[in-house]
């Protein structure tokens, strides 16, 4: 059940980074940035100063949207090998302001609240898994809509050719800040969940190890799919329990999944799957 | 106070070698490939365990270990462009940053199960009593990772411009297809590029470990940095790597020194980050130069 909640929350992340990646064309090293952006803002505003959770959420969100502005429109001019090491950056010097000034520097800090509605609180493994498997269904709906209209076509567009998309008159750099600040909002909001959910939280759950986990959970789900990024997210955070075994192993084969799904399965499972499918249903229509 | 700074000015030289180094090895396969590969920190720290594999663990003689280092580095570089680089082909730049990041995820698996996740330190290259200028005091290691920076400087560039392999790799960069019609094998010299950029990696490794430690997870934040002092010189340039290894090197044992050692690594990312927003072509371009590339 706990791994359940950690892949919704996971999930969360990669769709942000899926939509971004698959879509928009862009690359993101540093959504573990606005991960912990999410988590320590929401923690920090309804711990110290009282706040109840759905209103430190928000403002987690609204927080890591700010940044995301900053930070995109600059960056976002950038590209390929220049923006993944823009935005590692990023990432990094999150990660160094939390191990320096954030509460309780480098070891963090507990006593986090629960996540609570309408004087409801949550406080078990089992609610937090509806609460954020429900939020993450609401998440992929508004995505897929997103995907599906206009504008998902126009990201396709700057996907294919950036050029021709603003031949066409679409504005290729409002779009892909807006994307940017979207992932940015889901990777806050699935840390503030996180945050919330363990009630502890330290610097090195928001390190570039994370970033590079969601960056695996997309590319192994299949980075042109949304549902991929869902079963990418469950695959990779169930695949360490699998493999306890290893332990040290664990960053070995991590890397290796990584690489052999590049190099084999360029597309990722689920298109894979759908193709497949898609084959079959072929086959038996001739059939008929 | 002069004392103070200048201590902490070689300290800033002797790091910022190294990242010139990592730097100078990005440019090398940039050159003769325009990928970006990011495991070249992995190789810093492959050149460091490697080397106190060979001396502390296997007792061998140091030159011999140094030979033996830079020959599995070079072969661990060999093996990556041919096992991952080379079947992908003409895939498209995202693709090759992740394949990249890929290896240096299964280059820290290995070293980490090789060695665990302790650093690892050998003495100096050669004992002796420290210098000492207007009363800072300089170790004899950091004269010879000075020393040896500047030798692989030089050596690169008389082989980039006296050898013909050397000016085949130029022209790999300026024009594949060119150089392909005037018989240049491009796989070989691509394979070349990912063999001397492992080795010059290696080499800063072997230098730094005595002063700095190595340890398994150590390469990213080195790749970071030196593909900082990389595009700060603009990315391609060596003499610009060096500069801008320097440069990142000092500002951060200032920083360190000055202010807080904490945010050491932060000033580079810093630097880096404003160089991408403000000067993407690097520092120290000429703007004929920056017309000619592509962001």
């Amino acid at each position: 059940m706990t791994v359940g909640v950690f892949a919704g929350i996971n999930a969360l992340v990669a769709i942000g980074l899926c939509i971004l990646m698959g879509y928009a064309g862009q690359i993101s090293l540093g959504q573990a940035g606005f991960y912990g952006i999410g988590a320590y803002v929401s923690a920090v505003l309804s711990l110290h100063f009282g706040l109840p959770v759905v209103v430190s959420l928000i403002l987690a969100m609204v927080v890591a949207a700010m940044v995301a502005v900053i930070l995109a429109v600059p960056a976002l001019r950038l590209k390929g090998h220049y923006l993944a090491v823009a935005t590692l950056g990023f990432g990094e010097i999150i990660y160094i302001i939390l191990n320096e000034w954030g509460p309780g520097g480098p070891s963090g800090f507990g006593d986090i609240p629960h996540f609570s509605l309408l004087g409801y609180t949550i406080t078990s493994t089992t609610g937090y898994f509806y609460l954020i498997w429900g939020l993450v269904a609401v998440v992929m709906i508004f995505s897929l809509n997103l995907i599906h209209s206009r504008t998902g076509r126009a990201l396709r567009a700057i996907h294919d050719s950036e050029l021709a998309s603003n031949a066409m008159g679409l504005d290729v750099v409002e779009l892909k800040i807006k994307v940017f600040i979207l992932s940015a909002v889901y990777a806050s909001l699935a840390g503030g969940l996180y945050a919330h959910y363990i009630t502890f939280i330290s610097p090195s759950s928001f390190s570039l190890f994370y970033s590079i986990l969601v960056l695996m959970m997309v590319i192994v789900g299949g980075i042109t799919n949304l549902w991929g990024a869902i079963i990418g997210a469950v695959v990779i955070t169930v695949l360490p329990e699998l493999l306890r075994r290893f332990e040290e192993f664990d960053v070995l084969v991590y890397g290796l999944i990584l690489t052999l799904s590049l190099m084999f399965f360029r597309k990722g499972l689920v298109p894979i799957l759908v193709e497949k499918i898609k084959k079959l249903r072929g086959l038996a229509v001739v059939k008929h | 106070m002069l004392t103070v700074f200048l201590q902490f000015l070689f300290s800033g030289l002797t790091v910022g070698s190294v990242y010139a180094l990592v730097g100078i090895g990005f440019n090398i396969i940039y050159n003769a490939t325009s990928i970006i590969n990011l495991a070249q920190g992995e190789f810093v720290v492959i050149g460091g365990l490697l080397m106190w594999f060979f001396t502390e663990s296997l007792k061998l003689p140091f030159l011999l270990s140094a030979v033996l280092t830079i020959l599995s580095a070079g072969l661990i570089g060999l093996l990556m462009e041919r096992l991952t680089i080379k079947p992908l082909k003409n895939a498209d730049l995202l693709l090759m940053i992740m394949i990249t990041i890929a290896v240096s995820i299964v280059l820290r698996g290995i070293l980490m199960f090789n060695f665990g996740k302790d650093p690892y330190v050998y003495p100096p290259f050669t004992e002796g009593e420290p210098l000492s200028i207007y009363g800072a005091i300089i170790q004899q290691q950091t004269l010879w990772v000075i020393g040896i920076t500047g030798l692989c400087i030089i050596l690169l560039f008389l082989f980039f411009n006296k050898t013909i392999v050397g000016k085949a790799m130029l022209a790999c960069a300026v024009n594949p297809t060119a150089a392909k019609l005037v018989g240049i094998n491009v796989s070989r010299m691509v394979m070349l590029s990912f063999i001397l950029s492992a080795v010059v990696g290696a080499i800063g490794g072997m230098a730094i470990t005595p002063i700095s430690l190595m340890e398994y997870d150590k390469g990213p934040m080195l790749a970071v940095k030196g593909f900082c002092a990389a595009i700060m010189g603009g990315l391609g340039s060596n003499r610009g790597a060096v500069i801008g290894g320097f440069i990142i090197g000092i500002l951060e044992s200032m920083t360190a020194g000055y202010i807080h050692s904490g945010l050491k690594d932060a000033v580079a990312l810093v630097i880096l980050l404003l160089i991408l927003f403000f000067k993407p072509a690097g520092i120290f371009v000429s703007k004929t130069m920056l017309q000619l590339r592509k962001f």
